[in-house]
């Protein structure tokens, strides 16, 4: 099987490995959508969707029942719910947009994958790690930054086609809010770069070796950038909230003075793209959070993956070490979507001027100032 | 009583960041995430329902199976939105012993469609023949199946003990020759 895969055309490879990652996060961006159900309601003490059923699953003995309780099956339903409904398109809408937002909302959530390192396997041939993703390219943090960034024009194009007043408000603040946090964002992760990149070497914004800077064993080396940079990760998180749209962000939403916001004229499976595009960003965004602060796919701090490998003697399994780091990788990244849930059903939304005086006058400063202090302080440590 | 003025204590450093009160309140989600679920899952398990409910309007029989109804039609005079139709007749010739009773329904029926579940037509009842009992829940797939008549409504009511005897004690008292003691 390996072998007949290395031996296709480096293109048919390369689409192969793409669906692969895409075939991962689209049943897990439709997974988060349940699973923000169920997590909403365990918060306020309510069972969730506990009454969908397949026949043939309530055959079996245990399983059946319990799966029932989880609500996996209200998974099938709502998708096939969502594919099956009536599509109208509403008549005073501008056609051509309002089929092209939707669209425009996937693209950037499933292209930013290709940058995100997901893993790595022992390669005994060159006797070290080597990452598992689709391209280990140098650009890698700010492509996924700049691509990313580019799922605003899906909102602003939902809401100017959907030609109704409140799409219109939802994109309006939409894009107001991700230009005031895109900054802070991006800023909070200089320091990273900064620290990954030393004088005399070749410069790179690989999300690779972010992560490999965090595996080595040293006190200086197996630390997350988590505990090295606290503010920085602080700042990351707040503006990826505010990134993807989350509560206590979700100007563009804001079901109580919006209607829906952005998505109002929207229904059936357009709509849903909206949200597997939402949870795909979230999913990235967690993700690059974790290589970035969290230690990537090792699997506590000082503890890196390769060291484990060493001691459970699996430098010849690479495909068993592939499936490890991503089984940890994939652990932490649940956890940050779970995280999402949970802030959403702790902190009520802001208000809208509250959004912008947190991001220009709090965060902005509070990341150049960050991004000071780590420029001076490393600068010092050097000489 | 002397006034005490407070001064406001001007919020900390750890306040005004909110970062402390959102740890808090992480901790009281997280508290609730692992606590049960107080909801009453319903077509399985059913809420206890208070004495005095108003349920669906039934008509009762005594403990002797006879019907307590005497159609005296109160209930029909008394009902808000006139739900009730009563058609009298003759006794039901089952029960020789209650042929001093005057009359009974010959059909009754209730629209369910129009019943406010107002009780006045169990509060206007000599009776006490048609009483709300504790059924809340009605459907139907049609509206002539919502107009109960006369054997459903003994269908719902079922038998209610009877504190008074009443028409034993007026067959007594006939046959003692109505005296006054």
């Amino acid at each position: 099987m390996a072998d007949l895969f290395f031996n296709l055309p480096p293109l048919v490879q390369m689409v192969l490995k793409g669906l692969a990652v895409i075939l991962v996060i689209f049943p897990i961006a439709g997974a988060s959508s349940l699973a923000e159900r169920k997590v909403a309601a365990w918060i306020q003490d309510r069972p969730g969707p506990n009454r969908t059923m397949v026949i043939w699953a309530k055959y079996i003995p245990i399983l059946g029942p319990f799966l029932q309780r989880l609500g996996l099956f209200q998974l099938l339903a709502d998708g096939g719910k969502l594919l099956l409904k009536e599509d109208p398109i509403p008549g005073h809408v501008n056609k051509f947009y309002y089929v092209a937002a939707p669209i425009v909302a996937l693209i950037p959530a499933f292209s930013t994958v290709t940058f995100v390192p997901f893993g790595a396997y022992w390669d005994a041939a060159v006797n070290a790690m080597r990452p598992l993703m689709l391209v280990n390219v140098d650009i890698g943090l700010l492509a996924v930054l700049a691509v990313g960034s580019l799922g605003v024009y899906s909102v602003i194009l939902a809401g100017w086609a959907s030609n109704s007043k409140y799409p219109f408000l939802g994109s309006v603040r939409a894009s107001a809010q991700l230009i005031s946090y895109e900054l802070s964002l991006t800023l909070s992760v200089v320091p990273v770069l900064l620290w990954i990149n030393a004088p005399g070497q070749e410069a790179s914004m690989s999300l690779v070796r972010v992560v490999e800077l965090q595996s080595g064993t040293g006190f200086w080396g197996g630390t997350w950038f988590g505990m090295l940079m606290p503010v920085s990760a602080l700042i990351y998180l707040v503006s990826m909230f505010a990134e993807t749209n989350r509560l206590p962000f979700d100007m563009p939403e804001g079901e109580a003075e919006l209607v829906g916001g952005f998505h109002t004229e929207y229904g059936s499976f357009k709509w849903s793209l909206f949200f597997v595009a939402e949870y795909a960003h979230m999913l990235v965004g967690s993700g690059v959070f974790v290589l970035l602060f969290l230690g990537g796919w090792n699997p506590l701090p000082w503890v890196p993956l390769a060291s484990v490998t060493q001691w459970l003697g699996l430098q010849n399994w690479p495909v068993i070490v592939g499936l490890l780091s991503i089984a940890i990788f994939m652990v932490k990244t649940l956890f940050m979507i779970f995280f999402f849930m949970w802030i959403r059903w702790t902190i009520p939304r802001f208000r809208y001027d509250q959004v912008m005086k947190l991001g220009w006058q709090k965060l902005l400063p509070l990341a150049i100032a960050n991004l000071l202090a780590y420029a001076i302080g490393f600068a010092v440590l050097q000489n | 009583m002397a006034v005490k003025v407070l001064e406001r204590k001007p919020l900390t450093l750890a306040e005004r960041t909110y970062l402390p009160q959102i740890v808090r309140g992480l901790k009281t989600t997280l508290k609730h995430l692992f606590a049960p679920a107080i909801t009453l899952e319903y077509p399985e398990q059913r809420p206890g329902i208070p004495a005095g409910y108003r349920g669906v309007p039934t008509l009762v029989k005594d403990p002797q199976g006879r019907e307590k109804c005497v159609s005296c039609q109160l209930c029909e005079f008394v009902c808000p939105p006139k739900a009730i139709r009563i058609t009298p007749g003759a006794v039901s010739a089952d029960h020789p012993e209650s042929a001093h009773i005057e009359k009974a329904p010959k059909e009754f029926e209730i629209d369910m469609l129009r019943c406010i579940y107002c009780g006045f037509c169990q509060e206007a009842c000599p009776e006490e023949a048609i009483v709300l009992q504790n059924l809340y829940t009605l459907n139907g797939r049609s509206r002539t199946e919502l107009v109960h008549n006369k054997q459903k409504l003994y269908e719902l009511g079922g038998t209610l003990p009877d504190a008074h005897a009443k028409w034993d004690k007026k067959l007594a008292a006939e046959q003692r020759g109505n005296q006054r003691h």
